[in-house]
């Protein structure tokens, strides 16, 4: 028994060196892509951006001034300004901060509970799992943006109920994608060796079987905090997300529809920003996939 | 390239059971869309300022003041005889609405869908065959950029550009084929995009295999080899990846559809949504709703035959 204990903590060592190594390579493949790179630079700008945003801004992005209403792009407001007279560059600016928070809280709730649900009922199975499945696909059957708007619908206007809109669209997709790994993953020989020593079932799990789930959940995140930001713009822009004078992006857009004739620019940069923030994260999702593939490594 | 087999079709049947469950739950989330309000729904319903015998008149009209399960069990009854309530703003019955409206926005799905798999499998399958060369490098630029663009500021530009500057098209409503063409493009770009990238990808896959080394080696003509032989070995990805594009299309048309003034079944869930007008927010839930799950349903279907390696037998990770 001491002699499988001794075995399955090596393996286990094994296991964390391999992963430590493993990083590097991963590092190593993903700051040789140079499209990964260039997604990551965008995401790094916003975020600068967002966080520097009342040091970058030379206006405020909700005060009016109506003498300066709709003004076209010039020196002393690159982007213009709105049919209230706010500067559209600082708005924008301020609108990364609303972009990115809805983005990574979104994933975080997708998170917190799409991934125990996967991972307790992949791991588990019997009847937990068929309910916790029907229950799945009951969320599958509507396409995310709809999911989102329904809750919305329930809950309310506003950016917090976007955000936990967003986070529970997003929860069926990492419950299904966790669950598949945790199945392919328990049946190996050191979770059995595991289970053997008696090890607690939930030391199992988060310490051994979720690890291990790591690499398709870090994809999966990357590529859902783009398109929690499509969505949140998407519902901004139908008028069920944030509300003005908040400044966020679809919402821009949406009243900036209304003079699209006469101020073209109030819809192209807001729709720039979202379109390159939403790129970024894609870029690098997709560097992230190859880079944590060894397959595809080696091309 | 089914078998004859019998397990496809206890697939398919268990498929065919695994949908009833799923279309129940769907019928309680939109059940429970008036129920889960913050507050009472009566009120919420008729807005703030109603009078009491209109607040009342819906309550009971909705049966609010009964348990929730008998509301469910009302609620079912009416469902399938048809009877989906009034709109609470035009007072015409939903599912009136839904049949005029509906149409309107499968012919829009449809032409996108159409857009986007012409578009997405010419692209894809050119740029796997030329690998690396301008077209290829174009056109995966082009996918990149239909995935992350959204598709009401894509819907935007095409109108600026194409009913604003050019006057080429009508910018907003439906008559013509004409007004049909700028909402189509402007849904169908996205899923063109992913499309091509996973044509592209899959292509690329099955080209690098022996049977296609075989093929040539055979003397085969390269139009055999890519269209015959290897086009229809990556068509699993593509089938799978265009069935859920139309859960995307039909998302994405609710925006379409209110840029474009389309008066589809989108544009009617926003502004039912906007009005209060809960009735006809379940209607239009509902409706897109059920039409996901059909298609999904029948994508697996073809799946089943697409794809003899498919396990037909109960699977661990169904």
């Amino acid at each position: 028994m001491a002699d499988t204990g001794q075995t399955v903590v090596s393996q286990a060592q094994d296991v964390a060196e391999r992963s430590e190594g493993e990083l590097r390579a991963v590092l190593r493949h993903l700051r040789k892509n140079r499209i990964a790179m260039f997604g990551f630079g965008i995401i790094l700008l916003f975020i600068v951006c967002a966080v520097f945003a009342p040091l970058i801004a030379a206006y405020d992005p909700i005060a009016t001034d109506l003498g300066n209403a709709l003004k076209k792009p010039s020196a002393q407001h690159w982007f213009g300004t709105d049919e209230l007279g706010r500067d559209l560059f600082s708005r924008i600016l301020f609108g990364a901060r609303i972009s990115l928070v809805i983005g990574l809280i979104s994933v975080a709730i997708g998170l917190a509970v799409g991934v125990p649900i996967g991972a307790l009922t992949g791991y588990f199975g019997g009847k937990l799992d068929l309910f916790a499945q029907r229950a799945i696909d009951i969320m599958i059957a509507f396409p995310g943006i709809l999911l989102a708007i329904i809750v919305v619908t329930v809950l309310g206007v506003g950016v917090e109920n976007v955000m936990i809109a967003t986070g529970i669209a997003s929860v069926p997709v990492y419950a299904r994608l966790v669950r598949g790994s945790v199945l392919s993953i328990k049946k190996l020989g050191y979770i059995s060796a595991a289970k053997a020593l008696g090890i607690a079932e939930a030391t199992i799990i988060f310490g051994h079987v979720l690890p291990n789930c790591f690499s398709p959940v870090i994809v999966q995140s990357t590529f859902q905090v783009a398109t929690s930001i499509l969505w949140a713009a998407g519902l901004g822009f139908l008028g069920l997300g944030a509300q003005p004078p908040i400044p966020e992006w679809g919402a821009i857009l949406s009243r900036g529809r209304v003079y699209m004739r006469v101020a073209p620019h109030l819809t192209t940069y807001p729709g720039l920003a979202i379109f390159f923030m939403v790129l970024g994260f894609n870029l690098l999702g997709d560097g992230l996939r190859d880079a944590l593939d060894p397959k595809s490594r080696k091309y | 390239m089914a078998f004859k087999g019998e397990p496809v079709y206890g697939y398919i049947m268990r498929r065919l059971l695994l949908t009833v469950p799923v279309v129940v739950g769907v019928s309680i989330l939109i059940f429970l869309i008036i129920r889960l309000i913050p507050g009472d729904p009566a009120i919420a319903i008729a807005g703030v300022h109603a009078t009491n015998e209109y607040i009342e008149q819906i309550r009971k009209d909705l049966y609010l003041d009964r348990s929730l399960a008998v509301q469910y069990a009302i609620f079912v009854r009416n469902l399938a005889r048809g009877d989906l309530g009034n709109s609470t703003m035009t007072r015409r019955p939903v599912v009136v609405e839904l049949r005029e409206r509906f149409p309107r926005t499968v012919e829009l799905t449809l032409l996108a869908m159409l857009i986007a798999s012409v578009v997405g499998i010419s692209a894809g399958i050119i740029s796997a065959t030329r690998r690396y060369s301008i077209f290829d490098n174009i056109s995966m630029l082009v996918a990149l950029f239909g995935v992350a663009a959204p598709v009401f500021w894509l819907a935007l530009m095409l109108q600026l550009l194409f009913a604003v500057h050019l006057g080429w098209l009508p910018a907003t409503g439906r008559g013509t084929f004409r007004h049909l063409i700028l909402p189509a493009i402007t849904l169908g770009l996205a899923s063109a995009g992913l499309i091509a990238r996973i044509t592209r990808s899959s292509m690329l896959e099955v080209l690098r295999q022996d049977f296609i080394t075989t093929a040539r080696a055979k003397g085969l003509t390269e139009k055999v080899v890519v269209y015959k032989h290897a086009f229809k070995n990556a068509l699993i990805p593509v089938v799978t990846i265009m069935g859920l594009q139309f859960g995307i299309l039909l998302g994405g048309a609710v925006l379409t559809e209110t840029v474009f003034a389309w008066p589809g079944v989108g544009r009617l869930l926003v502004d039912s949504i906007l009005a209060r007008d809960y009735p006809v927010v379940q209607g239009a839930v509902l409706v897109l709703a059920v039409t996901f799950v059909l298609i999904n349903l029948i994508v697996d279907l073809i799946y089943a035959f697409l794809d003899p390696r498919i396990s037909y037998h109960a699977r661990e990770s169904e």
